[in-house]
Parts: C-alpha cells; sequence; structure tokens
C-alpha cells in the first residue's frame, strides 16, 4: 500500500550517532540519539522508516573503530511513545502486519545480540517499543524526569510485541510480568524510574538535571568491571508461574471485562516466556501481534484511544477559540448535591471566584459546607495542599441574593428539573447578569431552545450537560440551540476544555446522546423485565451489550426517579422507540432507591418490595437475548440521532459513551461493536463507520 | 555583640571543558544555566560530607546577564541544581573578573559571619552572548570624551599596552603565547587537566547528544614561525594576534569556599586560606595594566612583597597584559612560578568564570609545592579593572603562624 493511497506519511524518527569518549577511559561509545525533529508536543514514534534508520545506525555504531559499546537514548523529554499506531491501522493483510512485528524484533534484537554491550539511556518517556528499545539491550538506566515508563500495549489492543512479553518475564520474573505488562496497562498507570528500578526493569536511576553524563559514567563504570550490575536467576518453578498467571487472568476479568483477546494472548506470551527460548518469544510475539492487528476488536480499541487522545482535545463542532470570551467568574444555581459538585470542580480547574445561590440560606449554606468537606478530603488524602485548599475555599461562596451574579461570565443551573423552574431561573438571572453571561444548563432532557425562548438575550444560552460524579465522569454534552451565538458556544466549549472535559458537540434534542442511548437500550433490558425476564439476568444481558456495570445498579447510581424523568421526556419525544414501564413507575412512586438489596458480604439479591410491585409476563429471555436486543435497540437509535444531526459525526456518539457511560475503552466503542457484530447492517442497512476507521480496512 | 573576621578557605573548584566559541562550539546547542547546573551538583557529589542546606549562597556571575544566563542565574541555577529551596543565591557581574568577584564577595560574607559556606562561580557562553551583547553605550562617554570608544574593543586596549610599553615587543608576547600551549600540552597529557574538569552532556540536533570531555580551544604544536605571520586585526602592521590572546571561548566555573572552623567542623578540605584581594580601577583604554594596582594593593593589604609570592595565576587575555604585570615587579617572562600549566591563551577565557579556574589551578599547585606558603591569582578587566586575590598554602610548615609583616 503506497503512503498516498493509505494517506499516511510516516513522521520519521532520525537515528543519529555520534562518538561519545565516555569517562575513565572506558573508550568510546557510538551513541545513538533518536529524534524526529520535533518538540516535545510531538513525541519520537517507530514506524518502518524509523525503524530503518535505528538499524543504518547500529550498523554504523559497530563500524566506528574499536567501539566498546554502543548508547542509545531520545531527544530532550521523550525516548519513543513507542510503535507509530498510525501506520498500524492502514495495514490490510496479515503479512503486512508481520512484517511489522519481525522488523521491530530484528531491529531492536540486534541491541541484545550486539558484540559490544548496549546501553540504553531512557532520558525521556518511553511508551511500548520506547521502552521496549531499553529492555532489549544489555543494560538500562532511568531518568528520574522521564515522565512515563510503560507497557501500555494491553491497555488498547495490542500487547508488547517488539520482545518486551519475553524480555520482562526472563528478567524480573512472573509476578513483576504481570504488574508490568497486565495490571499497570489496565489500570490505567505508569511507572517512574525509581518503580522501574525497584521491579528491576532498569539497572540505575539518576536524577534528570545530568542525567545522560551520569548514565554515561556509570557505563564507563560498568565496562571497566568497576560496577557489577546483578541479574539473578528468576524463579522458574510451575507453581511461582501458576500463581503470577492467575493472579494475570483475574486481573483480566475484572479489569478487562469486555476486552477482547490481546489481554488473554499476553498473559499466555508471559506464561509460554518461562520456557520459551528468546527465538520461540519473538516468533510467538510475531504470530500473535499479526493476529491481533488483523482482528476487529483491536482496530476498535485503537480507534477509541484515538478519539480519547486526539478528538477530545479538538472537538467537532466547537468555534474558533478565538471567539471564546473570558471567564473570570462562575455562579451557580442550585445547591443540591449536583450543584456543590460543579461549584466545586469550577473552583478547582479554573480556580475563578463561583457564587451558589438556592432558594434559602440553609440549602445554600449546605452547599458551601459539602464543597468544604470534599477539600478537606483531598487535603487529608495529600492531593491538596492547605495553601491552595485556603485559596479554594475561599473562592466559593453562597448567597441567596442574585445581585452577586451581576459580574459573572459564566452562569450554571443545576436546579429541579422542570421546564417551569428552569425558566423561571434564566428569567429572574436575566435582570441580574451582563447581557454576554453565558447561561448554561446542567439539563438532562429538556429543550434548551424552550428555556432560552423568552429571555431578552436568548443567543447566550447553552446546553452544558455533566455527567455524575462530575469529578470523574469525563464526557461533557455541549447544545447550541438555534439561537445560540458562537461567542457563546466558543466559551462553552473553553470552560469545558479549562475544567479538563471530554466536550462533545450536541443538537439540542431530548437527552442528547448519551442518555439517549442509555436509556433506550437500558430501557429495553428495562422491557425485557416487564416480559418476565429475571432482574439478575437482564443485568447479565445489560453487562453482555458491553455496560460496566448492570443497569439496575446503573439506575441506583443515578437515581430512579431521574432516570424516569428522562425516560418519559424521551418518550414523549420519540413515542414509537421509548416506552413506558409500569413496573419502573411504580418503583419510583415507591420511593424504593435500588431494586436490589446488599448484604454485609455484599452479596445483591432482589428486594422482596420491589419484586412485588413490579408486575411481569411470563415470557422470560436468556441474557443473551436480552444483550442482543439491547444492541439492536441502540443500533437503530445511533441511526436515527445520526440522520437527525444530534452529533457532527459518529465518533462523537463513541467518544460521548465512553466517557459519560463508563464504557470501558478496550471495549473500543459502540459504532465498531455494533458494525463488528453485523448489528448495524442487520438493524439500519449499512455500517456506522466505514471499514478501515475502527475495523479492519479490506485491501 | 561585636563581630570577628574569620579565616575563610578555599574547599573545591572544578570547572567545565572549555568550548570554542562560534557555530560549532560542543556547547552551541547547549545553555550555559545548565553548564552551572552540573558544576554544582558534581561539586556536592565531590564533598558528600557538606549537607545541601549548610549553603548560605550561591553567587554565579555572568558578564551578559540575558536569556539562559539571565534573570538571577545563582538563584535559578541553585534550584535546577536540585539544592533545597531554603538556600538563596544571586548574580554578579564584573565583567572578565565575575567569578573572581562573586568568590571574593561570599569570602568577604563569610569572614564578617554573614554565612558559613558557598558556592561561587562563573559563566559565559560566548557563542550565545558574544561579548557586549544588548549594551547600549551612553552618548557622553563619545560626547564628554569619558571614554576612547576603541577602548571598548578588548583588542585595541592590548594594542595600546604595547604603546605604553615598547619593549615589551611582539616577540615576547609571541614566545609567551606559545609557552602557553606548550605548558597546557604537557599539564594535559600528565593528567593535571582533567583532576577539576566535569564532563558535560551536549545536545546538537545535527548529532544528538554527546558528551563534552576536552577544552577545545588549545592549540597544541604552536611554533614561533607558524604564527608569526598572523595577522594583526586591531591594528594594522600591529602586534596582537589570535596567537598571543585568549579564544572566545564557552564555559563555566564553581567552587566552594567556607569558614575555616565550619570547614573543619563538616570535615571539608581546606585547600587554600584568603589572605587578602583587592580590585582596582585604570584607564578603560589600557585595561590589561589592571592587575598591577590591584596587586599593590592586595599586597599592601596582607603586608606581604611580591617576593613572598611564589606561584601565580595571572589570567592571559593578552600576552601583553600578563608581560606588563611581571615586568612591573621584575619577573622574567619565562618563570617558572607564573602558570605552571599554561593559561587562558590556550585554554580560553569565558569572560566572567576564568577567577575561579585560576583559584582552582593555584590550589592544586598548593598540594604538589608545601615548600610555596603564598600564592597569587590576578587578573585584567574590561573597561579598566584589575583584581587581585593572595592565598595561604594550608601544606606549608608555616601555614596559619603569625609573621612580622
Amino acid at each position: 500500500m503506497t503512503e498516498a493511497a493509505s494517506g499516511y506519511t510516516e513522521v520519521v524518527t532520525h537515528a543519529k550517532v555520534r562518538e561519545v569518549e565516555l569517562p575513565l577511559g572506558a573508550g568510546t561509545m557510538a551513541l545513538i540519539t533518536l529524534d524526529n525533529g520535533h518538540d516535545h508536543t510531538k513525541p519520537n514514534t517507530l514506524g518502518p522508516a524509523t525503524l530503518a534508520s535505528i538499524d543504518a545506525a547500529i550498523d554504523a555504531a559497530l563500524a566506528v573503530p574499536g567501539v566498546a559499546a554502543i548508547g542509545i537514548t531520545g531527544k530532550p523529554f521523550w525516548v519513543a511513545a513507542g510503535a507509530d499506531l498510525k501506520g498500524v491501522q492502514v495495514i490490510t493483510d496479515r503479512e503486512q502486519a508481520l512484517e511489522v512485528a519481525r522488523t521491530g524484533h530484528r531491529v531492536l534484537g540486534r541491541l541484545g545480540g550486539s558484540p559490544v554491550p548496549s546501553f540504553a539511556f531512557l532520558n525521556g518517556a518511553a511508551l511500548g517499543g520506547g521502552l521496549e528499545i531499553a529492555l532489549n539491550s544489555t543494560y538500562r538506566t532511568a531518568s528520574r524526569a522521564a515522565g512515563a515508563l510503560a507497557l501500555p500495549e494491553c491497555a488498547i489492543g495490542l500487547l508488547p510485541g517488539w520482545g518486551g512479553n519475553w524480555l520482562v518475564p526472563n528478567l524480573v520474573g512472573a509476578d513483576k510480568a504481570v504488574t508490568v505488562i497486565v495490571d499497570k496497562p489496565l489500570n490505567n498507570k505508569v511507572m517512574k524510574a525509581d518503580e522501574a528500578l525497584s521491579l528491576g526493569l532498569v539497572d540505575a536511576a539518576f536524577d534528570g538535571a545530568d542525567f545522560l553524563a551520569q548514565s554515561l559514567l556509570w557505563a564507563a563504570k560498568v565496562l571497566r568491571g568497576d560496577v557489577t550490575v546483578a541479574r539473578p536467576e528468576i524463579d522458574r518453578t510451575e507453581d511461582t508461574w501458576t500463581e503470577a498467571i492467575a493472579r494475570a487472568r483475574g486481573i483480566a476479568a475484572t479489569k478487562g471485562r469486555n476486552t477482547y483477546p490481546n489481554v488473554d494472548k499476553a498473559i499466555d506470551l508471559i506464561a509460554a516466556a518461562r520456557t520459551h527460548s528468546k527465538a520461540e518469544g519473538f516468533a510467538a510475539e510475531d504470530e500473535g501481534l499479526a493476529d491481533l492487528i488483523m482482528s476487529d476488536t483491536t482496530r476498535a480499541n485503537l480507534y477509541a484511544f484515538d478519539l480519547v487522545q486526539r478528538r477530545a482535545k479538538k472537538p467537532a463542532g466547537a468555534p474558533d477559540r478565538s471567539l471564546a470570551r473570558k471567564v473570570e467568574k462562575v455562579g451557580v444555581v442550585g445547591a443540591g448535591l449536583m450543584a456543590s459538585q460543579l461549584a466545586l470542580l469550577f473552583a478547582r480547574q479554573m480556580k475563578v471566584p463561583v457564587v451558589i445561590t438556592d432558594l434559602d440560606q440553609e440549602r445554600v449554606d449546605k452547599g458551601v459546607a459539602y464543597v468544604h468537606t470534599e477539600i478537606d478530603k483531598l487535603v487529608g488524602k495529600g492531593r491538596m495542599d492547605t495553601d491552595t485548599s485556603n485559596r479554594v475555599k475561599a473562592l466559593v461562596t453562597g448567597t441567596t441574593d442574585k445581585a452577586l451574579f451581576g459580574d459573572a461570565d459564566f452562569v450554571i443551573e443545576a436546579v429541579f428539573e422542570k421546564m417551569e423552574v428552569k425558566q423561571q431561573v434564566f428569567g429572574e438571572l436575566e435582570s441580574f447578569v451582563k447581557p454576554e453571561c453565558v447561561l448554561a444548563t446542567n439539563t438532562s432532557s429538556l429543550s434548551v431552545a424552550e428555556m432560552a425562548k423568552d429571555l431578552q438575550y436568548p443567543e447566550r444560552v447553552v446546553g452544558f450537560h455533566f455527567f455524575t460524579p462530575v469529578a470523574l465522569m469525563p464526557t461533557l454534552e455541549i447544545a447550541p440551540t438555534d439561537r445560540t451565538d458562537d461567542a457563546t458556544l466558543a466559551t462553552a466549549f473553553a470552560v469545558g476544555k479549562a475544567i479538563k472535559k471530554n466536550c462533545v458537540w450536541s443538537k439540542d434534542s431530548t437527552a442528547f446522546i448519551v442518555n439517549r442511548l442509555l436509556m433506550r437500550g437500558l430501557g429495553e433490558a428495562i422491557t425485557t423485565v416487564d416480559e418476565g425476564t429475571p432482574f439478575q439476568v437482564a443485568d447479565e444481558g445489560v453487562v453482555k451489550a458491553g455496560f460496566p456495570l448492570g443497569a439496575f445498579i446503573l439506575i441506583a447510581m443515578t437515581g430512579p426517579g431521574v432516570a424516569l424523568h428522562t425516560a418519559q421526556s424521551l418518550i414523549e419525544a420519540f413515542p414509537d422507540r421509548f416506552t413506558a414501564s409500569p413496573g419502573f413507575a411504580a418503583l419510583v412512586a415507591a420511593g424504593k432507591p435500588a431494586i436490589y438489596q446488599w448484604d454485609e458480604a455484599g452479596n445483591a439479591t432482589v428486594d422482596p418490595e420491589v419484586a412485588a410491585l413490579w408486575p411481569q409476563g411470563d415470557s422470560p429471555s436468556t441474557a443473551e437475548q436480552v444483550a442482543t436486543r439491547i444492541k439492536e435497540a441502540m443500533a437503530d437509535e445511533s441511526r436515527h440521532m445520526l440522520d437527525e444531526g444530534v452529533v457532527q459525526a459518529p465518533q462523537d456518539i463513541d467518544l460521548a459513551m465512553i466517557g459519560g457511560a463508563g464504557l470501558p475503552l478496550p471495549h473500543g466503542g459502540l459504532l465498531p461493536m455494533l458494525d463488528r457484530e453485523g448489528i448495524s447492517e442487520r438493524v439500519t442497512g449499512r455500517r456506522f463507520l466505514p471499514p478501515g476507521v475502527a475495523s479492519v480496512p479490506s485491501s | 555583640m561585636r563581630r570577628e573576621v574569620r579565616d575563610v578557605v578555599f574547599v573545591d573548584g572544578v570547572r567545565t571543558p572549555f568550548g570554542k566559541a562560534g557555530a560549532k562550539s560542543q556547547y552551541a546547542e547547549t545553555r550555559a544555566d545548565d553548564l552551572v547546573v552540573a558544576l554544582i551538583r558534581e561539586l556536592l557529589r565531590r564533598n558528600p560530607q557538606l549537607p545541601p542546606d549548610r549553603i548560605d549562597e550561591v553567587a554565579i556571575a555572568a558578564t551578559t546577564q540575558t536569556g539562559d544566563q539571565g534573570l538571577t542565574i545563582g538563584r535559578t541555577a541553585a534550584i535546577l541544581a536540585g539544592l533545597p529551596r531554603s538556600v538563596p543565591g544571586y548574580s554578579v557581574d564584573r565583567m572578565c573578573a565575575g567569578a573572581m568577584t562573586a568568590t571574593t564577595n561570599v569570602m568577604a560574607a563569610i569572614a564578617f559571619g554573614g554565612a558559613d559556606v558557598a558556592i561561587a562561580g562563573g559563566v559565559e557562553h560566548m557563542t550565545k552572548h558574544p561579548m557586549g551583547e544588548g549594551f547600549d553605550p551612553n552618548p557622553r562617554i563619545i560626547a564628554e570624551k569619558l571614554v576612547d570608544p576603541a577602548a571598548l574593543n578588548m583588542g585595541v586596549t592590548a594594542e595600546n599596552l604595547h604603546d605604553r610599553f615598547p619593549h615589551l615587543t611582539k616577540e615576547r608576547a609571541d614566545a609567551y603565547g606559545v609557552a602557553s600551549q606548550e605548558k597546557y600540552a604537557k599539564a594535559l597529557a600528565d593528567g593535571k587537566i582533567a583532576q577539576d574538569l566535569v564532563p558535560i552532556q551536549v545536545w546538537s540536533s545535527e548529532k544528538g547528544w554527546g558528551l563534552a570531555v576536552a577544552d577545545e580551544p588549545p592549540r597544541p604544536g604552536t611554533t614561533m614561525e607558524g604564527i608569526a605571520a598572523l595577522k594583526t586585526p586591531f591594528r594594522p602592521h600591529g602586534r596582537v594576534t589570535a596567537a598571543n590572546a585568549s579564544p572566545l571561548t564557552d564555559g563555566a566555573t564553581a567552587c566552594i569556599v567556607a569558614a575555616a572552623e565550619v570547614a573543619e567542623e563538616l570535615g571539608l578540605p581546606a585547600k587554600m586560606r584568603l589572605v587578602s584581594y583587592a580590585f582596582a580601577g585604570v584607564d578603560p583604554e589600557v585595561m590589561g595594566v589592571g592587575p598591577v594596582p590591584a596587586t599593590e594593593k592586595a599586597l599592601a593589604r596582607a603586608g606581604l612583597s611580591i617576593d613572598d609570592i611564589g606561584l601565580f595565576e595571572l589570567n592571559e587575555a593578552f600576552s601583553v597584559q600578563v608581560l606588563a604585570l611581571l615586568d612591573h615587579y621584575g619577573i622574567a617572562d619565562d618563570d617558572p612560578r607564573v602558570n605552571p600549566w599554561g593559561g587562558a591563551i590556550a585554554v580560553g577565557h569565558p569572560l566572567a568564570s576564568s577567577g575561579v579556574r585560576l583559584f582552582s589551578q593555584l590550589a592544586r599547585h598548593f598540594e604538589t609545592h608545601p615548600e610555596v606558603r603564598y600564592g597569587l591569582t590576578s587578573m585584567c578587566v574590561g573597561l579598566g579593572q584589575g583584581g587581585t586575590v593572595i592565598w595561604e598554602n594550608p601544606n606549608h610548615a608555616d601555614y596559619g603562624k603569625e609573621d612580622d609583616k
């Protein structure tokens, strides 16, 4: 496949070779520096031309007369962020995939098989292939200033396929290999130099200020024999390995539920490393990596990773950033839990004054007190220092006097979910705030346009919808009305970015993106319960459909009343596809917070009172059937949403759902899954995403 | 409570390899402050008995205080080097005598009791910051004939010095330059230079990372014949050439000084004891003569005569200015007490940093010359100044004894 045809051009990282006279008369080192010529915002990546450059550099290094050692290091701040994933995404056949694996093994493997010792100096962040450069080398040092050292492959549908899967267990043993290859990536954790040192992944750690000079001095001492690097024999007993592998499978099952074959494969390779020779291990990685690259699930995983890394940073539909107004004071209307969470978020991330208001002083005081308590908790956990806590506490004030909103630049309402109440709030606010003050609503299912229609300046109103818990859920739906002006919309996106959310543009239609899709899917699960499916079987079906938790647990978390209200709005807006469940209504009417009850051991059983009030038919479905119906329903709803222009592009449905519904990243996104399982085509007549975007491209 | 003057000692001194300023300098793409940072860290490694929080001052000199040599480099370099935040720092400028002044400043503070232990040094990255960068001369200098504008050019002042002392000929200047190269080359071969040289990591966008381990400026094998026909860029048919002047240089130096009693408390070596120092001004047009009045003052304050000085480390901005000082005291051009390891003509002169190189080298000489009791370090300074510091050798039998002098 030519570069032009695939639309992919590799940003080449050049391997530069320089002779270095080592201290202590230890001889000459040929030092290879990896540098793509860009600053730290564009990390080095390892594509085919880069590997060729490294290959040539190793040739040049070995050709230096009397060379005593090879060194390899990165540019300032970065060794490498891993293999060039863009290049992986355009691969169309298995031979190409095998070639990627084999070339990486061959080139990086030269560092391991070099006639003179090789030293990898991890002067900056080294992820995936970047770290494998070091793992393949004879010796390794790491800088304490290096931002991250990791093998994140298991989190993105791959495995450490350039030697890491065999080298790590053979270096540090099975259990530590499980930690590095499986545990950390699935828990979104990376290592710093000292941890890598204590795990035995690197041989020495030095401060950042003079890292390379100290590493070269250390290398000199190693070459002279002044320093001996311990390489203790690893424990190869079967029991030790079995235990470690069992631990790995456990992590994969909990964290990686809904992950696909890559984690299992990586664990298989760790197990095999107990007895595989290096050649066998590398060959197994070749085949494993090729299989994964040619799998739709891995492609979906890479697609989802790309959404969260890149699309989230430049939201589609956002006007030019320069149109945003400065926001130097924020108002929050409402002092309930949601509003208080919002106040804390704004104060903490934007460091601007935040004024909370509510119906009476008692409610206001409670809201401010909540903020203070949360801040104290952060200080207690060591996540905020006392100076900052004083600052943030002082920023959040409460009042019943709306005149204090006079100089606010951005006011968000999180009051009771009833149109008349919200309209009244906005109408009253307008008499106090500036004409350009953005009025944002956190409504989950009411019409933003309706809320704004009687205002004097409706163009400054915008939907700004969070997910609970606000501190954790990344998605923020931003919904302009037809009258919202660009400055307001730009300001909304700027505020969203300032509070570190993944902003997704949504049309001002009922329940925007996530809740609409969720309620369609979960609504289907509820329907199966109405038909007679046991609650726990339905929940199993929800999990099988790709959700992190069962429906009824999700609903319990949101609050059944809120969920019901959203459901009712959707039934009103789309009566053909959303139906009411008498059982669910009864649950809410009875004031029950959840379907389940939990005993001390944490076991959940259906609350018999709930079972009693919920009318059920006699056509139960299996969990499998429930899952299929949920997926079909969401495919149908997604197609309607795309046709209605609810989102700028299908990618935004996936981005919103990943950060709003807790769909785990390895899941690869909702739409890719529906495409992959043929459901999109079966239900809506065609795929959501063209082949190659989140699946293996056609050749 | 009345203060007593305390004895101050020189504990340790290091420098970076020097780079030949220009696009091809080994430091062309390396920051000046990173040079200082590396030296501070090395001083602490070499002296592990010194707890970093006992450092009371970090005084770093640079002539052009902007860019990577700007914003109170003594403080920024301390933070970048990982010193505790409680350690204060500041910057100094007395052009070529920056590091010398930084050191005398902190030593005076120590003597008074305003500090116990200090780091002092200097840096000049002349590739990035040529002499006079950013300077805006006051028009009165010309209007009121305060200073001959030509005097702002160091090479011209050296020619002026040849005018003032016609017996200090081009031949003598050339011979002095050749000797400096020879003495440096021998010291290098004997392993003397490497002792206080700190390898520095350097970046090149063309070649990647590297390690600076050697001085770039020296020109070994220089002969009288080879340099006789060199251009005289500061005056047609002049006397000052590249062979009898120091090259433009990139580099840094740093040292630790301490109160003698604190050095003893901490178990730090005392390699030299401060006896006296002086700075003096002279006509900018003949700035090279600066060391003369500075030395007179320092000797007088020390109650010593030139005959008491057993070793000299003199900065070699130009051969003629060294010869002017030697001539003043009737010391021969090739007196073995003078710059035994060569000087700036060979190794280079990164403007603000040279003073501490002189100190470090004198301290090394003291180690192997216990018969020498007093040593003298001196330099000339642009805009017409001189600075001299006199030291006592702790290895000498009479060290610390009261003299009648």
